[in-house]
Formats: structure tokens, sequence, C-alpha cells
């Protein structure tokens, strides 16, 4: 395909071809078929009920809210929907698997075909395609560090409910790669099917990646397991890459194998518990019926939809003009961009400016203020110190010339600190923006006198002096004189 | 005071809720048997302490005057039922020492109802057979014997351990479970009363599971009457079992009115058999007689896909074993080999813990499931399957039941079909087809063989028609009158 | 549907059965029997007819999303032939 990124090998170009099963946890309380709670870090198997355990004549029953999510996500994906689906048994044998065979469903899944769009650095959308969505159980957790001769088994995850997100191969680079994780980490968290918590484990990736020339048709695939953040699944994909063009540049073939990826080295390395290829016997589950709900089901979900990432995004640019990245920033959670149009909401109350005017400036004080402090202090929006409507009350005091942009970085600071309301910390500490002309050209004249050098050089023609006489006069009034009508007067006595 | 074990668990039941005896009486006359008749090997775990323990409760309920539908009627039940804190086995060595923390609900439907557990009776290993041959703890042991020879005869399976104990009066009624006949065959075998309700009528929570699509719980008891009285201690909707059918059970023993005056019986032409003794085909037209006699109409009817119910029954069952036995991997419950690796703590825990029949159809399952054959060989097994259901569905709309033999041959010397494993599944060649269809068939006792040993007479009815299978059979029941025991030859034998 | 000791000894290995080297001829005899009776099915059309995918004429029921089980780990290793601080425990598996 044309403008797919290439590789150059030693012995020709190279295309990587990349497709990603994603396992997400469904934020149910309680998992698919038992009962048993789901919540990240108990006691060892005190989540666990006899179904989940497979003890002898246990049986599965199905968690409503479980495939409402499957639906749900399914919509959020632009995927069909099929009213119809089986779950069939996934048979192997594995400590962390207790029945021996794993829930899942195979040939009929309980959504079909989507898509997904990805926001270009380069401000372009790329297409990339969903083959499927289906449920499945988790299984357990083994833990081989805990003893040199034992393996210790924890069932706790056993039986959790999963929706498996499969990618059609579409995906052509690390970046993009990255760029898929992140976009369907977005969409489940819109929706709430699930929390996309990568390092608690309740997002987790498969790639699937083979190497070929342009033009040929695909190349043997390796997959690399259960990679628990975007950061690894760049390095995996990275290492695999240049793995399979060595190989196969060096004379031999890539092995359609399972591989797991270790961050400490940056390194893929086969799997030896998957070497064998597994023949899962699929077969409906014969304790199951076929999974059924009606188009009026699936259309009061779809009502209760919020808006999308998407959708948000587009209408973010158009209603507040602010630009495509900054609204990509904003939509990148749903709560940030319900923190955004709060504000600007607020700000337009105050300030009687309408959002399609205010809504730059809004943008930015988030993105390049309000955002870095969350980063730094490990803060979600939700836990933001600063509420939209004093963040509200600081720009509509900037909206009205009451203070300058300047100030208002530094009153900004005092509100996270102090947690005081802009307008108490302005009056406080007197900062309201000098406008009085007189007032600053009594200063301007001032400095002149005071700089007779720094004169005669930007009449000699060094321009950049302008910015000279400019920080003088905002020392002078303690960074309150309004910029605009220093700049002014500046211009006309200089 | 008359032996209480010579008791029907109708006449157990009245007797106990009106004060004739007590519970614990009973329970105690029925402890003392299974005592006495241990040659049989119809048990594997004895329960006399929580056996008396429940009498007991019992006597407090009934002179409460607050007797629950079978109050002290003890009960032995199949060992493929989890009882709570009771060794259970499903008559194999991997489970040999498993004691599950919790109650099959079927089971407890059945305390419930004021039964009481004698404890848990042998059957072929994990269900999978006819003759009660392959459990791990030893074969079970037919009362009955050929007048013409001493030999140990096969009660039939799987359920064997539960006909014994109906058959030689150790119980006064029993549980098994039916997945291709096996309550209905061992019942025919060990002449007493077997019943497997439609598919969905009794729930599979806590039964250990062989294959899912056609596993039931069913009464086996001496009398027609008994089994709808214990169907209805046993019944009922389970929301813990996805297959559990919600539906209220009717009050079978209401159902029983004696009456069949225009019910129309079809006698399906493909199950008389080339080759078939004498004795039974002439048994069922007897069956029949007695049904015209009683005011029904006979009416003959086709099932023309009934040759291929064995094959496709073997394949389904097999496929949904091999996947439902992988749990027993020696790692939660059961036993565990020494092994120095996981790949071989799973092979030899398998291999040890599986007895031949066992792993044979594990085999068979798993190559059935395989890539490249599951087209072949499960799939095709469930689209005949679907066929042979609508086969059933067309004649029941012509008729109300079908009347057919049980079994194609009395019970058979023990050890005399080991060798040879397809000769075996014949047993169940009459059984088998409702199975696959879900529809409920009772075996009643319908006549003795020439060498004395029992024949009976199988009854099909429509789903959730238990009504109309149990007013039918009694009919049959009371017309054929057999009154004949076996001789006791145990009690000496174990004295 | 003849089964060679080849193949016996992969369906075995499916199943986490181990079976003797000298047991391997006998087995593959007997399950080819067995395999060829089966065939007979074979006979039967079966064009257009859906498999049987359940015997109850239901869907599936689904139940409410509530914790109602678990925390019993005792009755969970009940039962394990092998524990340690509230694990199971398994020889060791090397990745």
């Amino acid at each position: 395909m044309t403008g797919a990124p290439t590789f150059e090998g030693s012995a020709g170009t190279w295309e990587v071809v990349i497709g990603l099963e994603i396992h997400a946890q469904v934020t149910s309380q309680s998992k698919l078929f038992s009962g048993a709670a789901t919540a990240f870090g108990a006691e060892p198997n005190t989540q666990v009920s006899l179904v989940d355990a497979a003890m002898p004549g246990m049986l599965p029953v199905v968690n409503e809210y479980c495939v409402e999510q499957a639906v749900r996500t399914g919509l959020g994906l632009k995927a069909k929907i099929n009213l119809r689906s089986i779950f069939d048994r996934k048979n192997y044998f594995y400590p962390d698997l207790p029945q021996g065979y794993q829930i899942s469903q195979f040939s009929d899944p309980i959504v079909g075909e989507g898509t997904i769009y990805l926001d270009m650095p380069d401000g372009s959308q790329r297409a990339i395609g969903i083959e499927r969505l289906h449920l499945e159980q988790d299984a357990g957790k083994s833990l081989h560090d805990q003893s040199p001769t034992q393996t210790y088994v924890d069932l706790n995850r056993s039986g959790v409910a999963l929706m498996e997100i499969v990618s059609k191969p579409d995906l052509r680079s690390a970046e993009e790669a990255g760029l898929y994780v992140r976009k369907v980490r977005t969409i489940l968290r819109y929706l709430g099917t699930c929390d996309g918590n990568m390092d608690q484990g309740s997002m987790r990736c498969d790639v699937n990646i083979s190497v070929r020339h342009p033009g040929d048709p695909l190349g043997t695939r390796a997959e690399i397991k259960n990679i628990n953040s975007v950061r690894f699944v760049h390095q995996a994909i990275e290492y695999e890459t240049r793995r399979q063009i060595e190989e196969i540049e060096g004379g031999g073939t890539v092995a359609l194998e399972t591989r797991r990826f270790d961050p400490s080295d940056g390194v893929t390395y086969p799997m030896r518990s998957k070497e064998e290829a597994h023949d899962y016997r699929y077969f409906p589950d014969p304790d199951l019926l076929p999974l059924e709900f009606t188009q009026g089901f699936v259309d009061n979900i779809r009502e209760s939809l919020p808006e999308l990432p998407d959708e948000k995004k587009a209408r973010f640019e158009t209603e507040y003009e602010i630009s495509a990245s900054n609204a990509g920033v904003l939509v990148a959670e749903r709560a940030k961009g319900e923190y955004f149009e709060a504000l600007v909401a607020s700000a337009s109350d105050k300030s009687g400016k309408p959002g399609s005017e205010i809504g730059q400036d809004c943008a930015n004080i988030l993105i390049t203020d309000l955002f870095g402090i969350l980063n730094k202090k490990g803060l979600s929006i939700e836990q933001s110190p600063i509420g939209h409507r004093s963040l509200a009350g600081l720009q509509a005091l900037k909206l009205d010339g009451t203070i300058s942009g300047r100030i208002a970085k530094d009153v900004f600071v005092e509100m996270l600190e102090t947690g005081k309301q802009a307008a108490d910390i302005v009056e406080e500490k007197g900062l309201r923006q000098v406008s009085d002309t007189g007032e600053i050209e009594v200063i301007i004249d001032k400095i002149i006198s005071d700089s007779p050098n720094q004169l005669a050089g930007y009449k000699a023609g060094k321009e950049n002096l302008f910015g000279y006489f400019v920080g003088q006069v905002m020392k002078a009034t303690g960074g309150k004189a309004n910029p605009q009508v220093v700049n002014e007067l500046l211009k006309k006595k200089l | 005071m008359a032996d209480l074990t010579e008791l029907t668990l109708a006449e157990a039941r009245d007797g106990v809720r009106g004060g004739t005896f007590s519970a614990v009486e009973l329970a105690q006359a029925h402890i003392d048997a299974i005592e006495g008749a241990r040659v049989l090997n119809s048990f594997i775990t004895e329960t006399p302490e929580r056996a008396l323990a429940m009498a007991s409760e019992s006597d407090a309920r009934v002179a409460a005057n607050d007797p629950r539908p079978m109050e002290g009627v003890p009960i032995a039940v199949k060992d493929v039922f989890c009882t709570n804190g009771v060794h259970t086995t499903a008559g194999s060595h991997i489970l040999e020492n498993f004691t599950p923390p919790y109650e099959s609900s079927v089971t407890q439907n059945m305390w419930d109802a004021g039964g009481v557990l004698l404890g848990k009776t042998n059957l072929d290993e994990f269900a999978m057979g006819s003759s009660n041959e392959t459990s791990f703890f030893g074969p079970v042991e037919n009362p009955w014997r050929a007048a013409d020879d001493g030999q140990s005869r096969v009660p039939g399976g799987s359920s064997g351990g539960s006909a014994v104990a109906v058959a030689a009066n150790i119980a006064s009624g029993a549980i098994g479970t039916d997945t291709g006949g096996s309550i209905r065959q061992p019942a025919a075998y060990s002449g007493i009363v077997g019943m497997k309700p439609t598919y969905g009528r009794c729930s599979r929570w806590g039964t250990v599971a062989f294959a899912s699509s056609l596993d039931q719980a069913g009464p086996m008891t001496r009398t027609v009457k008994d089994a709808a009285i214990l169907l209805g201690a046993m019944a009922g909707f389970d929301a813990k079992d996805s297959t559990s059918v919600d539906i209220t059970a009717p009050k079978f023993e209401a159902a029983l009115t004696g009456e069949v005056k225009g019910l129309k019986v079809g006698i399906p032409d493909e199950y008389r058999l080339e080759g078939m003794p004498a004795e039974i085909e002439a048994l069922w037209n007897h069956g029949a007689e007695w049904l015209r006699d009683a005011g029904a109409e006979i009416v003959p009817v086709s099932l023309p896909m009934t040759q291929y119910a064995l094959p496709a029954y073997y394949i389904v069952a097999s496929a949904e074993a091999s996947s439902n036995l992988a749990r027993y991997d020696g790692i939660r419950y059961g036993l565990r080999e020494d092994a120095d690796d996981l790949s071989d703590l799973y092979e030899t825990t398998r291999a040890s813990g599986f007895g031949d029949e066992v792993q044979r159809r594990i085999l068979i399952g798993t190559y059935a499931l395989s890539a490249g054959y599951y087209d072949a060989y499960y799939l095709k097994a469930q689209k005949v399957r679907t066929r042979i259901a609508e086969d059933f569905r067309q004649a029941f709309e012509n008729v109300d039941v079908l009347l057919t033999p049980t079994t194609p041959s009395e019970a058979f010397v023990v050890g005399s079909k080991s060798d040879d494993p397809i000769a075996m599944f014949l047993n169940d060649v009459f059984t088998v087809p409702a199975s696959l269809a879900g529809l409920p068939g009772i075996s009643v006792p319908a006549g003795l063989a020439a060498n004395g040993l029992p024949l009976g007479l199988q009854i099909l009815a429509k789903p959730f028609d238990e009504q109309t299978l149990f007013r039918t059979a009694q009919v049959l029941e009371t017309a054929a009158g057999v009154t004949s025991r076996p001789a006791p030859w145990w009690k000496e034998a174990g004295a | 549907m003849a089964l060679d000791k080849a193949t016996v000894a992969k369906i075995a290995n499916l199943a986490r059965l181990r079976v003797a080297e000298d047991r391997l001829e006998g087995l593959a005899t007997e399950l080819s029997k067995i395999l060829t009776w089966i065939e007979q099915l074979e006979k039967v059309d079966t064009d257009g007819v859906a498999p049987m995918t359940s015997v109850v004429e239901a869907s599936l029921r689904q139940r409410e999303d509530a914790i109602t089980d678990g925390d019993k780990a005792d009755d969970i290793l009940a039962n394990a032939p092998g524990q340690s601080a509230g694990f199971f425990t398994v020889p060791k598996v090397v990745e």
C-alpha cells in the first residue's frame, strides 16, 4: 500500500504487517459465568467460586451486564451486533485454566466487523478495521517466582469477563499500533465498559506481526502475548520487526509461534509452554444455550451511548473553534472533554462572550497549565484541585481586562497553592492590570530617560531592544501593565 | 413388626407420617440390610450415622406434625451426585478421596423433602458403561440369577449400584443418572422401575458431568407410584443450571389416574431389530395388548433415523465427556501422581486415575473434535441428532406415547461382553434415541425371560409430559403384574 | 477409519493421557474399529440440517451482575493435593 512506512534491510525494502488482539476486562462486579467478585488485589483464591475452581458438577450462568457491555463496546466500534451468538469451549491444559477449557466465542461472536479511526500526527485520519469482538473468560494467574520448585496458582482472575477485540491486520508501524491501543482504550473508557488500566492488567495486548516486501503476500506471523503498556507494544514491535527481517535476510524463516516480550531487555522470546501448535477443538458449550437478544435491546443501548471521542473532537473543532490537535488532547479522556466544556460554559456565562470566541484560550490554559500540573502530581482531572467554575473565574478576569495574561499565570499558581478564588487573589495582591495610559506614559518616559544607551541603540536599528523597554515597564509595574497599551505607547514614544 | 425393607417407598412414607414406625427404625432396618448385602457391592460409601441423624430429625418433624413430602424415606444415591462432606467418587480412582464441600441441587431437593441418605451407590466409572463392570470399586452384582446357571449377572449400568439397592430391598428408593439409558437399562435388568425425565426437568448442578447435553437425574424404585413420588422430590428449576427449564413441575403422583382410554400408543417399526430374541418381541406384543385391553389405541409409527442413534450418541457423548473430564488434572482435587514437571503430572495422573473405558471415550471424543475431523464426526453427529429429534416430533403428532422394549436382551453374564466395546453399546439401542431427543422415558418390569431373569418395557412421552408417561406406565405395570422377587442368595453368601 | 500408532499418540497427548508404547498398537486397533462403526453416519442425508445446539427450546438465561459468591478459600482448597500460603501448587512451569 502506498504511504506505508518501510524499513531498509540489508537486502531490500520491507513492510511490517500488524494485527492487534486486545483483551479488555469488563467493568462488572462479578465474573462472566459466576458470582465471584472481580476487584483487583485480593488475597489469593478468595474471589473464587466453586464454578471458577471447576469443581465436579459446576455449571456456568452468564452475566447480563457483561453481555450489555459487549454490545455497547461493539456500537462504540461502529461494528455489527450479532443478535445470536454462541459460546464455545476452547480446550487446552494449563494450571491456571481449571476447567481444562476456556469458555469463549469462536465461530459466532457477539460483535462482527467495525472500524476505528486513528488521529495521525499529521492531522489525517486513518481507518483501521475491526474484525470482531467476543466475550470470553480470563484465566487465573500462575506465579513462577515464589518458589524454586513450584509454580503457585491463584484463581481469583479465573472466569473474569474479557472482551477480546481483534483488529484486521491493517496496522503498518509501531507508532500506528500505539495510537490504535490508545484509541481503543479511550473508547472503552468513554463507554465505561472497561477501565483500560493496563498496569493492573485490565487491558492487555497480543501483537500479531509479520514482515514482507511491499506487494508480496503476507509473511508468517509471530504472536507476542500479554503486553501491558503502550510503550512495550512499541518496543516489542520494533524489536520483532528487526528480528524477523534479520532472520529472513540471513536465510532463515520466521516460525509461526507464540512469543513473550521481556521489558527488562526489550527482547521477544519464544514461549516454551506454547511451543506446540494447539488444536483447541472448539465446540459449542453444551452447558449453555445460544445467546440471543432483540434489536430493541441493541437500540436501547445505542440510545444510551455517550458522545464518542471522534464525534466530540469534530464538534469541539467547529463549536469552539479550536485546533484539531488541541481538540484531540481534550477528548483523549471523556472527563477532560467534559471539564473543558463546563469551563467554557461557565467562562462564557461570566464574561458574556460566546464559546467560539473563548474556546481556544480555555483549551490553552487546560492543556498548557492544568494538565501539566495534574500529570506531575499524578492526579486525574476528576481530582483537579481547581474546579471548572473557579478556573472560569480566572478566565473571566482575563477576558474583561481586569488582569493580563501574564498575571493570570501567576494567579493560577497562587490558586493551586492556596485554593483561593482568582478574584480574591487579585484583590489581596493588588494584581489588577494597569491600563491607564497616563500612568504608563509616565513610567515609559522615566525609563526612556534612564536608558539613553538602549534608546540610542534602538534608534540605530537594533529592533530587539524593544523587548528591553517592554521588560523595564513590566518590572516597574510589577508585571501589571496592560501589554497592549504598553506596546502601543512604546511604539509611539520610541 | 413386618420387615420394613419390604415396603414400597409410598408405604414407607405413609408409615412414617402415620406413626406406624419411626424414621429411625426405618433407616436402621435398611442400614442392617445394606450390611447383609455387601457381597453385591452396591454401595461405595455407606452413611449410617448421617442416615440415623437425618432420620432422627424426621421423627422430630413428624412429632411436631410438620412432615415434609418424603419425610424419613431412606434413599440410595448414585455416587455421581456431590454430597456435602461425604466422599463422591464417580466410581473412579481419580476421585477416590474427593469430599465435596457442597451438595448437588437434586439431592438437596430430596433432603429438603425429608429424604434420608443411606449412602453412595456404585456405578460404571464416570457413568460410562452399561454393566457396572468398569467401576474402580469393583463390579456390582445383580441379585437376580438365571434359573439354569448360578453365574453372576450384571445389573446393567451405569446406575448399577442404585438399581441393585432397590432390587435387593436395601433402600426404599434410589436415584441415578441417565445419559444414554443408564437408569432405564439397569432398571430393566434388575426388575425395577427406572425413569429418565425430560432433559432440563432436573438440575445438573453438583452432578459430576459425563455428557452435558444428555445427562439427566431420575428415580429408580420398586413401583411406578414410587418413581412419581421420588421425581416430585428431585425435580425443579435451578437458576444455577443454564439448561434447567423454568417450568413448574406438576404433581406427578396425582397423574396416576389408572386411565388410558383413548390414549394413542405408537409402536415404532424400526425398533423391531433383526435377530431380536423371540421372548423380547413377544413381551413387546403383550405390552401392546395390555394397553389395548385397557382402552388405548395402538398405532404403528416410523422413526427412520433409529439405527443411527447409537453412533451419533457415541460421538456426541464422548466429545462432551472428553472436555468435561479435562478438569481432572491432579491440581485442585482428586488423585495426583508424583511428577517432576507439569506435563508428567497431567499425563501420569490421568493415565492412572482413569480406567480403560473412560480413557477410550476420552480419546474418541478428543479425536472427534480435533482439527480436520470435527465436521465429519461431531458436527455430523449433531446434525443426525436433529433428524432423530425431528422423527420423534413427527411421530408425536399422531400418538401420545411410544412403547418399546427397554433392552434387546436380559441381564448378561459378568465379563461376557467386556472384550467388545461395540457389543456393549448395543445394550443401549432402545434407550439412546430418546436421550438424544431429550424425551422422558421409563422402564417398567413387564415379565421374566425363560431363564427367570427380568425383562422390562419402555414407554416414551413428549417433552415435559411425564404425567402421561407415569399414567401409562402404571397401567402397564398393573397389567403385567410381575410379582417375582430374586431369591436372596446374597444374604447367606454374606453371612 | 484406520488410526495408526502415531495418530493415537498425538490424540493421547492432546488429552494429556500417557499411553505406554506397547499399548499404542492395540489401542489403535480398538479405536479404529469403533470409528469405522461410527462412520455409518455418513449414510445419513444432512444437507440443510442444522446441528442441534440445545435440547431445550429456550434462549440463554442471564443473571444479574452481583457479587453472590466466592470468599470461601477454605472450601476451594479443601481437596487440593498441593497448596501453600493460599495458593495451589504444581511442579514449576518454565515459560
